[in-house]
């Protein structure tokens, strides 16, 4: 498979409906084996592992997260968190079909809710995806938040 | 109306607490005035500011201060404000003022250790009796400040409470064991801090540290998840760095009662005395012979098997020595709490303990950590649930002794520690509210 611009494009939109509509199987589904989440803490920030960074998960913590949202005694998703991604157009910064290799650069708004507390993110989303078994997967999507210093309250939900 | 220090002594009884402690804006602005100046409180650490001119603007209780390197390389701690009209004359939390601070209003500038050092012209205040003005002191310094080995203390009363040493005594065994873990004896701040705010009491977040029976139900839904899915998955193969870590979450009511939690006075202890749910972690390869290259091997064994859990330093930090990390609880109201997670580097480790060090932080303490998600739903509730009338105490009675006080050992889910900080708590406000009443 040699994914078109579109595609990717079409990737993007397609990850944050499965976000919003709450598939996260589907969702997980998405990752590569080694694929990485990641929400650096600092702006402009190098460093993966040797620094805190808001989160840098593995498919392992992502399935763990995943299980967490819908147990039974996960007390602080009852009841449980929407969310609703605002995505601007995903923008094709690279495509190497030599190396499988590409990125898209999307700024986004996000907006996650719990009772009666509301909190809106806005940042820019960079996906590195590559292609396992004729299918897009994610390779790294790293996720910087505007405000990646502020205080936050809980982040329950996928950004 | 009682007078204050009256309804201080009535919010404490040896094993209840009463609500108004978590909840009321009059005791709040008592602790703010009280407590967080008579009490050594946690500013920052040197490796912040390691040359002249550094800078690191933070809170103690509701007092902004600086923390500055000063011309002779000593830390000064000064409050952040301008002599002149009170504007904050740093704003940003970190950064390097060069030889002087200068106030961005009218330019009156002063030395790093506060003194005032110009101001545009001077000869408008000439035969006013300026010299007379506070203003004329420059910016106030903190009198009392302590560097330990790196980690800066203040007092901001400068006549009441306890000296350093007498504050915190054989407590600086836990700060040590952290901080000898390097073989360079030294330690470095490693990035920004986690921050995460909490809708409830400062108080709630200290008490937890030291509270053994939640993890196993308050946690059973991010522990318990991935203790579920390694045991279904992981079968006897070698546990990746974060099962390694959350794993223990899960122990047992008996590994806690084992564990114990030992007091010492004014309001410090730890879990962790026998062992800990950080004992039983990988060998990171190369470390130990650095450290026994060190200490010897007698010293580095006796170093590297005191695997404190939580150490509370009264009133609002904690560290954790196994993981080399510092969480500071800063209050902001009586219902709203910054927490701040700061992780540090052995000077000399492997690069592999640091790796640890930054992964324990942001799976446990991070606002986006489903751990950090079940402790703040409990806290919360608390505070909610604190306003129902008709049961107006908090209980802290578990394993209760009628001699407690000073240092001792107890069973691991003792809520003794819990006890022992209200006795300093009553203690260190009520050392300045009653002086300041009159009969």
């Amino acid at each position: 498979m040699k994914p078109s611009k579109q595609d990717l494009i079409d990737f993007v939109y397609t990850e944050a409906r499965l976000l919003d509509d709450r598939r996260f199987a589907g969702w997980l589904d998405l990752f590569a084996d080694d694929g990485i989440y990641w929400m650096p803490l600092e702006w402009d920030q190098v460093e993966e592992k040797l620094t805190t960074s808001l989160m840098y998960e593995d498919k392992l913590l992502l399935r763990v997260r995943v299980q967490r949202l819908e147990g039974e005694r996960t007390f602080s998703q009852k009841p449980k968190s929407r969310s609703q991604h605002l995505l601007q157009l995903p923008q094709v910064d690279e495509i190497d079909h030599e190396n499988g290799t590409y990125r898209v650069y999307t700024p986004f708004h996000y907006a996650e809710t719990r009772f009666d507390e509301q909190q809106i993110l806005a940042g820019w989303a960079r996906h590195t995806l590559c292609v396992v078994d004729g299918a897009l997967k994610i390779k790294m999507k790293r996720v910087d938040l505007v405000n990646c210093d502020a205080p936050f309250r809980n982040i329950q939900l996928f950004v | 109306m009682a007078n204050p220090s009256e309804r201080i002594k009535a919010l404490f009884k040896p094993g209840e607490v009463h609500r108004d402690a978590y909840l009321a804006e009059d005791v709040f602005k008592m602790e703010m005035k009280h407590l967080f100046r008579n009490t050594w409180v946690y500013v920052g650490h040197g490796s912040q500011i390691p040359n002249k001119g550094d800078y690191y603007a933070t809170m103690i209780g509701d007092q902004p201060v600086i923390m500055v390197r000063h011309t002779d390389m000593s830390v000064k701690v000064l409050y952040n404000r301008c002599p002149h009209k009170g504007t904050q004359v740093v704003i940003d939390t970190k950064g390097n003022t060069g030889k002087f601070f200068r106030c961005p209003y009218h330019a009156w500038s002063f030395k790093t250790d506060g003194k005032l050092l110009a101001i545009p012209l001077k000869k408008g205040y000439k035969d006013t009796g300026f010299d007379k003005t506070c203003a004329s002191k420059g910016m106030t310094a903190v009198k009392n400040v302590k560097d330990y080995r790196e980690f800066i203390f203040a007092r901001l009363n400068d006549d009441t409470g306890p000296e350093f040493e007498e504050f915190f005594g054989n407590s600086l065994s836990s700060l040590d064991n952290m901080i000898d873990r390097s073989p360079a004896g030294r330690l470095e701040v490693v990035g920004a801090p986690l921050r995460y705010s909490h809708n409830c009491n400062w108080k709630m977040l200290v008490e937890n540290q030291t509270d053994t029976c939640h993890p196993m139900v308050a946690h059973e839904s991010s522990a318990g998840t991935v203790k579920d899915i390694w045991d279904k998955e992981g079968g006897d193969g070698q546990k990746p760095m974060v099962v390694e870590l959350v794993l223990p979450f899960m122990s047992s009511y008996e590994f806690f009662e084992g564990m114990g939690i030992r007091t010492w006075d004014n309001g410090h202890g730890h879990t962790g005395v026998h062992h800990s749910i950080h004992s039983d972690y990988s060998d990171i390869g190369g470390y130990v012979a650095q450290m026994q290259e060190a200490y010897g091997t007698e010293r580095a064994d006796e170093i590297l098997n005191e695997n404190r859990h939580n150490t509370v330093y009264f009133p609002n930090m904690m560290i954790k020595g196994p993981i080399q990390s510092l969480r500071l609880f800063k209050p902001i109201a009586a219902d709203k709490t910054i927490v701040e997670s700061w992780i540090f580097r052995l000077v000399d480790a492997p690069d592999t303990l640091l790796e640890r060090t930054a992964m324990y932080n942001r799976i446990i303490n991070a606002p986006t950590s489903i751990v950090g998600h079940d402790d703040l739903e409990m806290y919360e509730r608390a505070q909610s649930g604190l306003a129902c009338d008709g049961m107006e105490w908090v209980n802290i009675q578990r394993l209760y002794e009628e001699d407690e006080g000073g240092e001792q050992v107890f069973n691991g889910t003792t809520e003794a520690q819990m006890r022992n900080q209200f006795r300093a708590w009553e203690k260190f406000m009520l050392m300045t509210l009653e002086s300041e009443e009159t009969p």
